[in-house]
């Protein structure tokens, strides 16, 4: 399996099935702090059957989020949008406290996530979001790695209760898994078997896993590829199937390294099933102006990088 | 999602007995079952007799400040002045003038009240277990492991609460939420919410009021309890917080002052016709610590209870009001 040669941005893909799903169910409703044009929103506040169950609630993203848990209270199923820096960093109290400490039904579905933000520099490029969200009793974190996948998270959440963190990127990402593939909370997809190492990945980075296990093929490894897409709650049995199975796990994340997949498989194989493990991520430093490529270059968020990490991974493997 | 709400729990059941044990429960009110009871006994219908009827709610804030003096002491710990201070309002609201059913606290038709400034639960929690939400001998175990009573108000834990609060600044959103909800589903009920004038330094409070004028949520009325003090001391040398009325209206709301302990203008406040698309916000000039002498405009009395001594004399004093 390969990345395939269609690019889609996820965020257009979760306006369009938000809207979908708004245009069937009227207990949807949605929220955005000034940037719907960029989260997508704006397609749900276009469809007219929509129009007055979206509220634009201003630059204002603490008020939002507990607008946000007001609405659940009436039983609204609520999606609050902006960029993922600004939803997770500058709304983290309100979300603890008004959204997952009450349990409410609010998903927080943030774009612009990670180092791929691009020209907009750190400050708008988050690297701890899924940290914090993962950290919070009540909250499920989910990530997508393509169109097809946003779209079945977006469906999926919206119909299960209680409140959601889904992450996704600014850029264009390559189509990766094929069209009406299921998805479900808790469950890992084994993308491609192998049986010397496993890449766990999230986001951008399962196409760089994928791009890496060929790589490896060519120099006779064999890799397993594994999109962690549901981190809370996380697939044990993959993980522990994939570190007593290869014997060694390269995580793969565009996110620090620090509280992000990386840290939630190693919690897993510290208390499971010990294997050695290598964390690819942003390593504890903050992102800055540049192209997509440059980045993630500079960042080692790269196919290239990731054989590296496994070869060292696998002469740790006992 | 969640499992029905356990109201009685044995672990904490000990509590009951250090609330009772030096006889402070005597001359306390039997529960007055469900609201209408209560409001039935006010004379039902919707004008106050004055007279008689306020001298009623009076008796019931009494038993309710005294129930917080005695819950924060069995605690150990909790916030007596500013619950003291947000008494009366909440018993006018409760009492008089919100729509609500103690025997079926989820009732879709019902008004919602938010304590935006969730460390005056003690005194929402006299005037629920008043209301006949829950039993008054749940009162005791505030704060104790276990309790559906925890030190702020926990939604999932106590039936009558309407939002989790306690982080200062997030129950007017919380409200701003519930009134966009009802008006989207067409529904006649009101929303109250009560701030808390330290509170008012929160920069979320004005994101709030800005988003309740620009949505026109006529359906939303705030409340603030404006006592002057705040933990580290007086609002005017912590943070100014000045000209209330002022600002609100400036934000766009319909804005009173009142004096929050006189109940003719609590009671006309709230109940005074809303003006079509604009939120109101009363701002009810209170006393911290009210209804005891030397609780009054304590700061010290924010959030430290009573000692034995001064129990029994604060007992004595309220027992001579209302």
């Amino acid at each position: 399996m390969m990345p395939k040669s269609t690019k889609r941005k996820q965020r257009e893909v979760f306006g369009a099935t938000l809207a979908e799903c708004g245009g069937k169910n009227r207990n949807i409703v949605a929220l955005n702090a000034d940037l719907s044009s960029s989260t997508k929103t704006s397609t749900f506040a276009a469809v007219p059957e929509c129009r007055t169950r979206f509220w634009n609630m201003g630059i204002a993203e603490a008020n939002m989020m507990c607008v946000a848990a007001g609405l659940a209270t009436t039983g609204k199923i609520v999606v609050a949008s902006t960029f993922a820096v600004f939803a997770t960093g500058r709304a983290y109290d309100q979300i603890r406290q008004s959204i997952a400490y009450p349990n409410l039904d609010v998903k927080i579905v943030a774009s612009h996530a990670g180092i791929t933000v691009g020209g907009d520099g750190a400050s708008h490029q988050t690297i701890e979001d899924i940290a914090l969200m993962r950290a919070l009793p009540n909250m499920r974190v989910v990530v997508p790695c393509d169109g097809v996948e946003t779209r079945a998270i977006t469906e999926a959440i919206l119909n299960i209760p209680g409140p959601f963190y889904m992450r996704m990127g600014r850029t264009d990402t390559p189509d990766i898994l094929d069209e009406g593939t299921p998805w479900h909370l808790g469950r890992a997809m084994t993308l491609a078997d192998g049986e010397d190492v496993t890449f766990v990945a999230i986001g951008i980075m399962v196409g760089e896993a994928l791009k890496a296990r060929a790589l490896l093929a060519g120099e006779g490894v064999s890799a397993r590829v594994v999109n962690m897409s549901s981190i809370k709650p996380i697939d044990h049995d993959t993980i522990v199937k994939a570190a007593k199975d290869t014997g060694a796990i390269v995580t793969a994340e565009e996110h620090s390294i620090i509280g992000g997949v990386g840290s939630a498989v190693c919690e897993v194989v510290a208390e499971e099933y010990r294997a050695p493990v290598r964390r690819v991520g942003i390593r504890d430093v903050f992102g800055q102006s540049g192209e997509v490529d440059e980045l993630m270059r500079a960042y080692g968020l790269t196919a290239d990088n990731l054989v590296r990490t496994a070869h060292d991974v696998m002469k740790e493997r006992a | 999602m969640d499992g029905p709400i356990r109201l009685l729990d044995e672990r904490w059941s000990w509590a009951r007995g250090t609330f009772f044990k030096r006889g402070w429960d005597k001359g306390l009110a039997r529960p007055r079952g469900p609201w209408r009871a209560a409001r039935a006994h006010l004379g039902g219908g919707s004008t106050l007799k004055h007279i008689d009827d306020i001298s009623r709610l009076k008796e019931i804030a009494r038993d309710v400040r005294r129930n917080i003096l005695l819950m924060t002491h069995a605690a150990g710990s909790g916030h007596p002045g500013g619950s003291m201070s947000a008494t009366d309002l909440l018993v006018c609201l409760y009492f008089d003038v919100m729509r609500h059913d103690p025997g079926n606290p989820t009732w879709p038709g019902r008004d919602r009240f938010v304590l935006s400034k969730g460390h005056a639960a003690p005194a929402l929690y006299c005037v629920l277990a008043e209301c006949g939400y829950f039993s008054k001998d749940l009162l005791p175990s505030l704060r104790k492991f276990g309790s559906p009573l925890q030190g702020h108000p926990d939604m999932k834990r106590l039936p009558g609460i309407e939002m989790s609060t306690g982080s200062l600044g997030q129950g007017l959103s919380v409200a701003v939420g519930m009134a966009l909800g009802g008006k989207l589903d067409g529904a006649d009920n009101h929303v109250y919410c009560l701030i808390g004038d330290g509170e008012s330094q929160e920069g979320q409070i004005w994101e709030a009021a800005m988003a309740a004028a620009h949505n026109r949520l006529d359906n939303l009325t705030a409340i603030l309890d404006e006592n002057r003090l705040q933990i580290d001391g007086p609002t005017e040398q912590i943070m100014s917080v000045p000209n209330q009325r002022a600002r609100w209206k400036a934000f766009g709301w319909d804005a009173h002052v009142i004096n929050g302990h006189d109940y003719e203008a609590i009671l006309k406040a709230l109940r005074k016709p809303k003006e079509e698309g604009v939120p109101r916000m009363i701002v009810a000039q209170t006393v911290k610590g009210k209804g005891v002498g030397f609780m009054e405009n304590q700061v010290k009395f924010h959030g430290q209870p009573l000692t034995d001594a001064e129990m029994e004399r604060a007992l004595k004093e309220l027992e001579g009001t209302a």
